[in-house]
């Protein structure tokens, strides 16, 4: 009954590989951006400026509570309208789809990695700071060998989180015309008609990625616990 | 933005009705209610089999839970599209396949929660039910429950903003909710993308956001209270 050598007529595999690598390239690129505009994020927070924090708890607050979806239609359909021509001809030239997609998603990903890094941060004792000037570390030098590690540590279990999440929101990209797996599912299902087959191959390979950041992120979780004993 | 708002309310809150099919926030609303009543009681059940003595039971629901959360909702929506249909050996209405795919999802994600409701709880209440003479079904239902019930409310309500959220993609099946009512706006409109989905961005925002903020109210005040008895 489950058969799948018609895979391997009229280059259905191939359609399969280019989706992968769609999302992995989406999921990439989106993850590494994101990174950035977490960090960027939790910077102008933790400066003294009442702007900049205002600012930035907007951000978090819209990415939050508007669905990946909606914000990754504003930015396909709506976006461009504010654009200069000059600009959107350029954009257009490219893959459309792929790049408002990866801004959508960098974007919603940072939004939160910014909340996990704050907390990662905020889990910190204030006397560790205290402890690290009073043995003659400038406030450079204290974050980054006394508060960052630790604040990373305490953070990796819920950023590997973010990463899973990221990689399912991949697929939402397929509503804007992205050609990643869950389109290439699509298309294939309607070449062949074999939907069970098809289905059942993209969710193994949906699963892969995802049960493998699951199972990394459990790992860390439970390495925390150990040698810190706070 | 306004022009859009005022011109096209009704549309956005309650679809096509009366000369239609109700849609719009109406539907987006009946959905995740509809989603969270019927995944609420199934999350109990696999919440239970995760906490229970019996090995097998435990497996099986971590490793179905597993599943659920590695597979993207759009996914699980495509499964339900094809499936639900040969399962009830009937046609099923776009309504109905996003009903289906949404309560497989989110109960995986409210089970968590309610597993770890249980496992807040003291080693004591169990075992002082147990000496009582009650079985551990019954020492679930009438001990551990109802504490473990009043403990996570807050953490139910935030899931029915990712519910509210969740439904959006329903939108890519053809169930004229909220999202579904913003392209037939913009399919109208034409010229004013990005005020219509920014539209569409703040409907959802004002929802969620304020779900949100009543979570964390009643968190608050139920910490309040607990410190009153303690």
């Amino acid at each position: 009954m489950f058969d799948l050598s018609f895979l391997l007529e009229d280059g259905y595999l191939k359609l399969f590989r280019d989706g992968v690598l769609t999302t992995l390239r989406l999921f990439v690129v989106s993850g590494l951006l994101s990174i950035v505009v977490g960090v960027a994020l939790t910077t102008l927070r933790a400066l003294p400026v009442r702007l900049f924090k205002g600012f930035v708890i907007v951000v978090v607050e819209y990415h939050r509570n508007v669905p990946v979806l909606v914000q990754i239609l504003v930015w396909y359909f709506g976006v461009p309208q504010l654009l200069p021509e000059g600009l959107r001809d350029w954009i257009n030239a490219g893959n459309t789809e792929f790049f408002f997609a990866t801004v959508a998603l960098s974007l919603n990903a940072g939004a939160f990695i910014s909340e996990d890094m704050r907390s990662g941060l905020r889990a910190i004792p204030h006397t560790q700071q205290e402890a690290a000037w009073s043995i003659g570390l400038t406030y450079l030098q204290s974050f980054r060998y006394v508060i960052l590690p630790q604040g990373v540590r305490v953070a990796l279990p819920a950023l590997l989180n973010q990463a899973l999440l990221l990689f399912k929101n991949s697929s939402l990209a397929m509503a804007i015309g992205v050609h990643e797996l869950l389109y290439r599912t699509r298309q294939i299902d309607n070449l062949t008609f074999r939907t069970f087959d098809v289905f059942l191959v993209a969710t193994i390979l949906y699963l892969i990625g995802t049960l493998a950041l699951m199972a990394l992120s459990e790992h860390f979780a439970k390495r925390r616990t150990a040698p810190s004993g706070v | 933005m306004y022009e859009i708002l005022h011109d096209y309310l009704a549309l956005f809150l309650v679809g096509s009705w009366p000369n239609g099919p109700l849609g719009g926030v109406a539907i987006t609303l009946i959905l995740s209610a509809l989603g969270l009543a019927i995944s609420f009681p199934i999350s109990v059940v696999i919440a239970l089999a995760q906490v229970s003595p019996w090995r097998w039971m435990r497996r099986a629901a971590s490793v179905w839970t597993r599943l659920v959360r590695g597979i993207p909702l759009l996914m699980i929506i495509f499964w339900a599209y094809f499936a639900v249909p040969v399962l009830v050996g009937a046609e099923v209405s776009a309504f109905t396949t996003a009903v289906c795919a949404i309560i497989v999802y989110e109960s995986a994600f409210l089970s968590q929660i309610v597993r770890a409701g249980l496992e807040g709880l003291p080693r004591g209440q169990m075992e002082a039910a147990r000496s009582n003479g009650l079985s551990w079904l019954q020492s679930m239902r009438y001990v551990q429950l109802p504490q473990a019930l009043a403990n996570m409310l807050p953490s139910i309500v935030n899931q029915f903003v990712s519910i509210i959220k969740a439904t959006s993609l329903a939108y890519v099946i053809g169930v004229p909710e909220l999202t579904y009512s913003a392209a037939q706006v913009n399919t109208i409109v034409l010229t004013k993308p990005l005020q219509t989905f920014l539209v569409l961005a703040a409907f959802y925002f004002v929802l969620c956001f304020a779900i949100s903020r009543f979570a964390g109210w009643l968190e608050r005040r139920i910490a309040r209270q607990r410190a009153g008895l303690a």
